[in-house]
This record gives structure tokens, sequence and C-alpha cells, in this order.
């Protein structure tokens, strides 16, 4: 496909589409409204492909599990007051280890809030979000391509893990446009599924579900899902790295945030080529990129993170670091989206602040 | 020797867990049969409730896909829409239908979902121990209405059939009961009715049983079914509430 102009809400149902995604089920909610209405249209050309506008996201999370259940892929969307909504059925498809991929386009919080670009979700994110021990994959686009890029591989995290699997942007992101090359519809057929029902013909009935009453069988499926968890953490931790080799002091963001970040650094390094900053952006935020943050204590003693909230991630490059080096953290909540510029200042004035204390 | 009576195939042969005199192992026994003779038994896939009848996947031989509480309607709405070629029914109870999961229900009727539901209406939560559902009756005592259900400060009992017949795609609704061998033989009928409507894509389906729980009503299984014919029935008049002909 051609590279071309799109929102980033486009992009990511456009890629979902070429992901062999034939379910949409949402409520509407801004920022992420124009998903939704993209969906509407587009699926009317796919074959088998099913839209509907739910009662509430209760039903949307719900139909995406029968869906799901049913051997479709399924997508769901909405923007931080709809996902909280959603938990209960992540919760279940955890448990049932049905894939799915939930895009959370997220806004100023708590409560309604506003409709600003925020990244208020991580921790419900990143903590599985619902109730019981799980975890889900969290992805953090950065462009518009990356949000096509994610997208699209969502599709397959999800088959691959029997997870859900959920796309974390904010409204910035979403109400982006950028020149954006759309992934190639895949062309051998999606992998046969072996739990999924379709009435039980010519074979034992299948059934999908959560409640375990006993305890030891309960226990045994923790720690089925812990040791998949672990796996999910070997192989598909991702992170990029930007500036880093001789960095003293590393930015840690992601997203929105990252970009931000990216930009403040090149300004730094190109009025003073001496100064060592880079930037460590976790792509995926669960699984954490633990072990490339510990490395980076090689050249780094100092960590500025920096999230478009009160500090949440922050807690995480705390775990990675185990005690060592120093972080420092810069929060904007509420919808504010700081400039490059603002975001330099605060990063060069840690860092000398950082070379001082190093002189003495 | 004419045999008259066999164990349905789709219903497994394995002891099931409801009290005595509980009306869910009779339904579970009609859907079977029902399963059976109208030869669905690998078209259907059920969507099974929270709530006593959390495992009929036990006893039902079918493909099964659980539900959140009260989400029934809206997962049996995702694998129809998927699969528009087999029959899915949720089964659900009053607690489940009319309290937590009245807007999926009442949306999938109005959509016109291709489904079928499967409603017992034992006028309490069964599996929780017995407190007040939506279809409680006036001055029942329940754990939670300990000195009888009050209009005033509850509300009257839900009629959900009622509610749903005047959403414009609802195709076929009606109340039967199997508290005596002849609302038995009603209940079936109505339940291979709402299956044959599903098949012929004539819009949302549902059937509403009234159901003893004899335990929660602190009665022996006679005076449960005696008790469905003198004081729900009242309330929850049987009949075909809907019924658009296809
Ligand atoms: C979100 C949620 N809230 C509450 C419950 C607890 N719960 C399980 S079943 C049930 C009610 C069951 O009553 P009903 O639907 O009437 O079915 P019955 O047991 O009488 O057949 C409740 C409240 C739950 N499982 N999930
Ligand atoms: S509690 Fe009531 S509904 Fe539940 S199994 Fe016992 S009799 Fe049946």
């Amino acid at each position: 496909m051609n590279k071309q102009l799109m929102y980033g809400t486009h992009a990511l149902a456009e890629a979902a589409i070429q992901a062999g995604c034939t379910c949409y089920f949402g409520y509407p909610i801004t920022p992420q409204n124009e998903l939704p209405e993209y969906m509407a249209q587009r699926l009317t050309e796919i074959p088998g492909g099913v839209f509907i506008q739910a009662e509430s996201e209760l039903a949307a999370i719900n139909m995406v599990l029968g869906a799901s259940a049913a051997g479709a892929r399924a997508l769901t969307s909405s923007s931080s007051p709809g996902i909280s909504l959603k938990q209960e059925g992540i919760s279940f498809m955890a448990g049932m280890e049905l894939p799915a991929v939930i895009a959370n386009i997220m806004r100023g919080g708590p409560g309604l809030g506003n409709i600003a670009p925020s990244q208020a979700d991580y921790f419900q994110a990143t903590r599985g979000g619902g109730h019981g021990d799980y975890r889900i994959i969290v992805l953090a686009p950065g462009s518009v391509q990356e949000i096509a890029d994610l997208t699209f591989r969502a599709f397959d995290l999800a088959d691959t893990y029997r997870i859900p699997v959920m796309i974390l942007g904010d409204g910035m992101l979403g109400q982006l446009m950028e020149p954006v090359i759309i992934p190639k519809p895949r062309q051998e057929p999606l992998p046969e599924k072996d739990y999924i029902v379709s009435g039980a013909q010519g074979r034992q009935p299948r059934v999908i579900k959560s409640l375990i009453l006993d305890t030891r069988e309960m226990e045994e499926h923790n720690w089925k899902l812990f040791r998949k968890y672990q796996l999910i953490q070997q192989r598909e931790t991702r992170w990029e790295s930007y500036l880093t080799d001789d960095a003293e002091l590393i930015v840690i963001a992601y997203g929105t945030a990252a970009r931000i970040a990216k930009g403040a650094i090149k300004r730094l390094r190109k009025d003073d080529p001496n100064m060592k900053i880079g930037l460590l952006r976790p792509i995926t935020l669960w699984p954490f990129p633990t072990k490339a943050i510990k490395e980076s204590l090689s050249t780094a003693s100092d960590y500025f993170v920096f999230e478009m909230s009160a500090g949440q991630m922050v807690d995480d490059v705390l775990l990675s670091l185990e005690g060592k080096g120093r972080v420092h953290f810069y929060g904007r909540p509420g919808g504010i989206v700081p400039t490059p510029a603002e975001l330099a200042r605060s990063i060069a004035r840690r860092y000398y602040q950082m070379k001082r204390t190093r002189k003495r | 020797m004419k045999r008259i009576y066999v164990r349905p195939q789709t219903l497994r042969p394995v002891p099931m867990h409801y009290c005595p005199g509980c009306g869910h192992s009779i339904i579970h026994r009609l859907i079977a049969e029902v399963l059976d003779e109208m030869k669905l038994r690998e078209k259907a896939i059920c969507v099974p409730p929270a709530g006593c009848a959390v495992l009929a996947y036990n006893y039902l031989d079918i493909d099964m896909v659980e539900a959140p509480h009260g989400r029934a309607t809206a997962v049996a709405t995702g694998i129809k829409r998927v699969r528009p070629a087999n029959l899915v029914f949720s089964y659900q109870g009053d607690g489940d239908l009319a309290a937590i999961g009245t807007a999926e229900a009442l949306h999938a009727a109005n959509r016109g979902e291709q489904i079928t539901v499967i409603f017992v209406n034992n006028a309490v939560y069964g599996m929780t121990g017995g407190q007040m559902a939506p279809t409680t009756l006036l001055g029942q005592k329940t754990t939670t209405s300990p000195f009888g259900r009050n209009v005033k400060t509850e509300g009257p009992p839900i009629k959900v059939c009622e509610l749903l017949a005047g959403l414009g795609s609802s195709a076929y609704l009606e109340r039967v009961a199997v508290n005596s061998p002849a609302n038995v033989k009603k209940a079936k009928s109505a339940i291979a009715k709402a299956f044959t409507y599903q098949l012929r894509k004539a819009g949302f389906t549902l059937v509403e049983i009234l159901s003893p729980c004899p335990t929660n009503w602190k009665m022996d299984p006679v005076a449960a079914c005696r008790w469905i014919d003198e004081e729900m029935m009242t309330v929850f008049p049987l009949g075909v509430i809907k019924d658009l002909p296809c």
C-alpha cells in the first residue's frame, strides 16, 4: 500500500482490517469517535464484517468476548472512562484465554476529567486493570506509522498467546495526521483455533469459561497464566533507544510524551553537542523493558522520567533500577501537553545539576 | 413394550447439583429434548449465566461460552453475528436478565438479534442465597426484603415479556411455567417454537419460564408448585405476549 496521510484513529482502524479484524463493537466517547465512524463504513466492505454501536462499553466488550469465542478477530476502542467499564470483560477474557484487541485513546481524569490527551491510565493498563491475577500486553505507539504497525501486530500477539492486547494511545496521537504506510493484508490464512465454539459437529462440545470452583485447579490455572506471562516477558519486550550509547542522563517516556522528549533532546544536543543525554522509549508497557533500563546503568547515572500524568510509569523505572541511579520525575497531568522547549529546559536543569554533583 | 422415557442425548448422564424440586433441572431437560428432536445439538451454542445455572455446561452436551453476570445477551450477540448459521441461545435468571443485564437484554431485543433467551423467573436470586429479585412479588419476603417487597421503596415486579413486547424487533415472547405436567409440555413447545423462529431469522425470541425455587422460598416442592399457580401467575399471567408471524 502507498504512503497516505491519515489520522491516528483511522490508521488504527485500517491496520486492524488489514490484520483480518472483521468485528468492531464500541460506544462513542471523545477523543476516539473517528475510529468507530471509520469502522461503521469500512466493515460493510468486508465479507462477514460486523459493526455494532453497542448500548454501553459493558455490552461492547462482551460482544467482543462472544465474537472472539466464535473465532473472529475483534476490536473495540474507547477512552478512559469507557475502558474502566470494560475491565470486567477484559478480566473474563484473560481468564478464558480469549484474544482481543482493545484501544484506549486516553484522556484526562479521574472521573469524567476532560477530553485532552493524557497518560493517566498507565496503572490501569499495566496492572491488569480488572479483578484477578492477570496481565495483558500493552503496546504504546509513538507515531501514526507505529499505531498502524503495532495494531497489525497486536492481532497476531493476541492469537499467539490467547490474550487481550491493549493499544494505549492518547488524544494527541489519535487526532494526529501523518503520512503512513498501512501494512499489507496477510496472505496466509489465519491460524486454526482449536478452542472456539462453532457447534459440536463431529467433535466433543467445547466450553469457554473462567469459573474454576476447585481451588487446586484454579491455582494451576493461575500458574499456567503466569508461565505464559513469563514467556511473553522473555519474547515480546520492545523499546527504542535514542542516543543512549554515551548518555549519562536518560530520559524515559512513552507515546506522545516520548515524541516531545525526542524533540527536546534533539534541541539540547544541537545547542550543546557535549551534552550526553538520550531517550529510552518503552514500546511495550507490559512487558516493561526492565532489563534494558537496568543495563543502561553502564553509562547513565541519572534518569529523567517524563509522563503526562502525576507519576505512574516512574514506579516501574524505580523497580527496574533496583535502587541504583538517581530518578527524577517530571509530570504534566490533567491534559497538559508541554512543548519540547519547555521540556528541554527541565531536562537541561537536571543535567547541569547532575554535572555539578558529579564534580564535587 | 413401548419405550416412553429415555434420557435425551444432549443431557449428560451425570447427577445435577440443583436442589430437589428446582425448576432448572426440568428446564435443562426440556432444552435437551428440543435440541434432540430438532436435531440441533451440533448447531447449538449456549451462553449460561452467573446464577444457579452457571454450571449448565456440566449437563447440556453442547458448545458453551460463559458470560459475566448479566452480559449473556451481549456475548450471544457477538457469537451469533460471527456465526449466523448456528443456533445461539442464552439461559438467564431474573437477576441476571432483569437487573444487572436489563440494558443488554433490551437492546438485543430492539436490534432484533437472532438469538433466543431462556429466561428463568424464580422471583429470587437463587445462587446468592435468596435475595430480592426484580421479579419478587409485592409482599414477598426475601433475605433483603425481610418485611416483604414494598411498592413504595422497591417498586413493583418487572414483567420482562411485557417490557420487551413494545420493542420493534422482538418477534416471539411467551410466558410458560414448569409447575405441572401440562405446563411442562407447553414450556417445551414454547422453547421449540422460539428455536424455530430463530432459524427462520424472525428476530429476537424469549421464553420466560416461571420456575420453583423451593430452597429460597422455604417451601417443599409441592407447595412451591402451588405457589406458582396461586401467587406468581396472578402477577405473571401465562401465554403468548408477542408473536410476529414469520
Ligand atoms: C458483577 C457480579 N455481581 C454479582 C455477582 C453475584 N451473583 C451471582 S449470581 C447472582 C444472582 C443470581 O440470581 P438469578 O439471576 O435470579 O439466578 P438464579 O440463581 O435465581 O437462577 C448474583 C448477584 C456476580 N457473579 N457478578
Ligand atoms: S437455590 Fe433455588 S434456583 Fe438455585 S438450585 Fe436451589 S432451588 Fe434451584
